[in-house]
C-alpha cells in the first residue's frame, strides 16, 4: 500500500475508535460510572490527563524544534514536565477536596466575587485560543502533507474537523476516549523512534540510542553530530545559543504555566478522592515522561539523518519526501550561487578559502517529526502511523480547550455572571456557538502563525502562569488573600505578558532580538516575569484592603484536610 | 518502625508537616532542572556519563531532570498517605459527598 492509503486507513480506523468509545461511555456515564463517588480511576485519568495535555505541540512540534535547537530545545523538555511537580504539590489534591467545576469557578468561590470570576474567565478564553491556534496549525501541517495540499488549506480542512469532532462528537464522557488518543499518539510516537534507535545507534531504546555509538562509524553520535555542526557553522548541538537567563526564564514559564492550564487543572475532579488526585499527577507524568524522553533522541537521530541526506546533495537528485513537503511550501530550496549543490548551512560556514558560505535551504522545523520516518525510508505504514498520532495528538487538546472556552462562555460567564434565568438550552447554544467562534479565530491564527506550532503554544503557557497559577497558589496557600488582591494580581500579571507578546511578534517583530528584551527574556520567557508582578500586587493590595470574611478562612482550612471531599464528577459540556 | 510520639495532632501541625514536605522536594526539583540541567550545564557538559556520549548537563536537561520529576511526584505521593494516615485525615470509602460545598 502507499503511504497516502496507509494514512487513510490508520486515521480512519482511530476515528472509529474514538467516536465508538464516545458513544459507548456516553450510554454508560450516568448510570454506571459516576454513581456513589466512584469516578475514574487514577491511571486511566492520568492517560486521559496525558492525552489532554501533550498537543501537537508535543507530538509534531517539538522533537523538531529541538532537532534544530538542540541543548536549547531543553526548556521544552523541562518546562512541559516539570509543572507535573508543582501540580501534584501545590494544586491537584487542595482543588480536588474544594471541588469547583472549573477555574474560574475556584476563584469566584474562593474570592468571594463575580468580578474575580469574569476575570478568571476572560483569562482562561484568552489562554485557550492561544493554545487552539497552535493545535490548528498542527492539523494543518498534517492534512497538507498527506492530502498535498498547501498548509492554509490544509488549516482549513483541519478547522472542519477539529469543529464537528468538539461539538458534535462525545463531548460528554471525554475520559475514555482520550485514554484511546493516548494509546494510539504513544504508539505512534514509539515505533518510529524504537526504528530509528535500530538503525542508527543499533539499540531498541531510544533513549539510550542516542547517548551511544553511531552504527557506521562507531563513534558517539552526539560527538558526530557536534562535529557536522562545526563543520556546517552552527552552534555546538549539546551546548546551544540561547543565554542562561532566557532558559531559566522559558523554563519557569512553561512549567508554571503546566500548573496553570485550566483544561489539565479540571481533569483532577474526576478522581474520587484527594489522594487519587495525587497519584494521578504522577500517573500522568509516566504517561507523558514515555514520550518526552525518547523526543530528544527522535531529535538526534532526525539531525543526523537530515543533514546526512540533504546537506551537499546535487539538487537534481533530492529523495521523494523532500519534494513532496515542497509542495507544501514548509521546504525551499533557493540555489543562490547557481551550482546546482543543496547548501544548508549555518549562519557562520566558510568554504576551503575561508569565504563565507550562504544557506539555501529553508526548513520549517514543524515537518520534521512527520518527515522522520520517511527521510529514513521506514515503511510506509509507519509514516500513515505518524499522522495518526499527530492527528490524536492534536484533537484531543482542541477538543479539551474548546471545552473549556465553550463552558467558560456558557456555564461561568452566562449562567454564574451575567443572566442566571438562562435556560439549559440557551446554555448549549451559547456553548455551541462560543465554540464556533474559538474554531474560527484560532483557524486564522493558524494560517498566520507568530511562531512554529511549540512556540505559539509556549505563549499560552505564558499567559496562563502569569494569570491563573499564582492566584490559585496563594488561594491555597495564604488565608490572608483577598479578593481585590486576586483580580488585581491576574490583571497586571496577564496585561504584562500579552502585551509583551503582541508588541514583539506582531506590532514590532523586527526588534524581537535579545538587546531590545528586558533583562534579555524573550516573549518565550516573559510569562515568568509576569507570574512575579501577579505575585507581588496580589500580595501588595491584599496588604492595603481588608482581609476576606471570616468563611474563607474555614473554606481554606478544610481544602487543606483530605477527608471528607466531596463526589467525584465527569467532565461535561 | 518506631516513630517519635506524636503529640500535637491538630490540623495546624498536618499542614505543617505537609508544607515542610513540599518544601523540601521543591528544592530537590529546583536543584535538579534550575540548578544542574541550566545554571551548572555548561560546567557539568565537561564530565561525561561513562560509557556514552552524553555530556552530564545535557543530560540532565534532556533526560536525567524527567525522571527525578516523576519519582518526586510519587515521594510525596507516599509520604502524604502515611501522613494522612498519622493524622486520621485520610479518607475512607463512606465520607463521599460531605465536602465543604456538598455533594459538588
Amino acid at each position: 500500500m502507499t503511504v497516502l492509503a496507509w494514512t487513510f486507513t490508520l486515521v480512519a480506523a482511530s476515528f472509529a475508535l474514538y467516536i465508538g468509545i464516545a458513544i459507548w461511555s456516553r450510554a454508560h456515564s450516568t448510570s454506571e460510572f459516576y454513581v456513589a463517588g466512584k469516578g475514574v480511576h487514577p491511571v486511566a485519568n492520568g492517560m486521559a490527563t496525558a492525552a489532554d495535555w501533550m498537543s501537537a505541540a508535543s507530538f509534531i512540534s517539538m522533537a523538531g524544534l529541538i532537532s534544530f535547537l538542540g541543548y536549547d530545545g531543553s526548556v521544552y523538555l523541562m518546562g512541559w514536565t516539570g509543572g507535573y511537580v508543582l501540580l501534584a504539590l501545590l494544586l491537584a489534591p487542595y482543588l480536588r477536596k474544594f471541588g469547583a467545576y472549573t477555574v474560574p469557578d475556584f476563584v469566584g468561590d474562593r474570592y468571594y466575587s463575580q468580578t474575580a470570576r469574569v476575570v478568571a474567565v476572560v483569562c482562561a478564553i484568552f489562554v485557550s485560543f492561544t493554545y487552539v491556534a497552535g493545535q490548528m496549525r498542527g492539523v494543518g501541517i498534517v492534512f497538507s502533507r498527506f492530502l498535498e495540499v498547501p498548509v492554509e488549506l490544509g488549516v482549513l480542512i483541519g478547522m472542519g474537523i477539529v469543529f464537528s469532532y468538539a461539538v458534535l462528537g462525545g463531548m460528554k464522557g471525554i475520559t475514555y476516549t482520550q485514554v484511546a488518543q493516548y494509546c494510539v499518539l504513544i504508539f505512534a510516537y514509539t515505533v518510529p523512534a524504537i526504528f530509528l534507535s535500530l538503525l542508527i545507534a543499533g539499540t531498541p531504546i531510544p533513549q539510550l540510542g542516542f547517548g551511544g555509538a553511531d552504527a557506521e562509524t562507531g563513534a558517539f553520535l552526539l560527538d558526530r553530530l557536534n562535529g557536522l555542526h562545526e563543520e556546517l557553522g552552527f552552534a555546538p548541538y549539546t551546548a546551544g545559543t540561547k543565554s542562561t537567563v532566557d532558559v531559566f526564564a522559558i523554563t519557569a514559564a512553561l512549567m508554571v504555566g503546566t500548573a496553570g492550564l485550566p483544561h489539565v487543572i479540571i481533569r483532577f475532579y474526576t478522581v474520587p478522592k484527594v489522594r487519587d488526585a495525587r497519584v494521578s499527577a504522577g500517573w500522568a507524568l509516566v504517561f507523558i515522561a514515555l514520550l518526552y524522553t525518547a523526543a530528544p533522541a527522535v531529535a538526534v537521530f532526525a539531525r543526523t539523518n537530515l543533514l546526512s541526506t540533504v546537506s551537499d546533495r546535487p539538487y537534481a537528485d533530492v529523495p521523494e519526501w523532500f519534494t513532496k513537503w515542497e509542495g507544501t511550501g514548509l521546504i525551499a530550496f533557493e540555489d543562490l550561487n547557481g551550482d546546482g549543490t543543496i547548501q544548508y548551512v549555518g549562519p557562520d560556514a566558510t568554504d576551503a578559502a575561508g569565504r563565507p558560505v550562504r544557506n539555501e535551504l529553508t526548513i520549517d522545523r514543524d515537518i520534521m517529526v512527520l518527515a522522520n520516518p520517511e527521510i529514513a525510508r521506514l515503511p510506509n505504514w509507519v509514516v500513515g502511523l505518524v499522522a495518526a498520532g499527530g492527528l490524536a495528538a492534536a484533537l484531543s487538546t482542541a477538543a479539551g480547550l474548546l471545552l473549556v472556552v465553550s463552558t467558560a462562555v456558557s456555564h461561568d460567564l452566562l449562567k454564574r455572571s451575567l443572566r442566571s434565568s438562562i435556560t439549559e438550552r440557551g446554555e448549549l447554544l451559547a456553548a455551541r456557538i462560543s465554540a464556533a467562534i474559538a474554531v474560527l479565530i484560532a483557524g486564522y491564527l493558524g494560517i498566520d502563525p507568530p511562531g512554529f506550532v511549540a512556540e505559539v503554544v509556549a505563549f499560552a503557557f505564558g499567559l496562563a502562569a502569569s494569570s491563573f497559577f499564582p492566584v490559585i497558589i496563594l488561594g491555597v496557600f495564604s488565608k490572608r488573600l483577598n479578593r481585590e488582591g486576586a483580580v488585581a494580581g491576574m490583571i497586571s500579571g496577564i496585561s504584562l505578558t500579552a502585551s509583551y507578546i503582541v508588541y514583539f511578534k506582531f506590532v514590532n517583530p523586527g526588534a524581537n532580538t535579545a538587546e531590545h528584551w528586558w533583562f534579555g527574556i524573550s516573549p518565550e520567557g516573559i510569562g515568568s516575569v509576569g507570574m512575579l508582578l501577579n505575585f507581588a500586587v496580589a500580595i501588595v493590595v491584599a496588604r492595603l484592603t481588608p482581609p476576606p470574611p471570616e468563611r474563607i478562612g474555614v473554606l481554606v482550612e478544610s481544602m487543606r484536610i483530605p477527608r471528607g471531599a466531596g463526589e467525584a464528577h465527569e467532565i461535561e459540556a | 518502625m518506631i516513630r517519635p510520639p506524636v503529640t500535637d495532632r491538630t490540623p495546624r501541625e498536618y499542614w505543617r508537616r505537609n508544607v515542610r514536605y513540599v518544601g523540601a522536594l521543591l528544592f530537590v526539583w529546583f536543584m535538579v532542572s534550575y540548578g544542574a540541567g541550566i545554571l551548572f550545564a555548561e560546567r557539568l557538559n565537561e564530565i561525561r556519563i561513562p560509557g556514552t556520549g552524553f555530556p552530564l548537563g545535557f543530560w540532565v536537561a534532556q533526560q536525567g531532570s524527567i525522571y527525578v520529576f516523576v519519582v518526586l511526584i510519587f515521594a510525596y505521593v507516599f509520604l502524604m498517605n502515611r501522613l494522612d494516615r498519622e493524622f486520621s485525615v485520610d479518607e475512607t470509602d463512606t465520607d463521599a459527598g460531605s465536602g465543604p460545598r456538598g455533594a459538588a
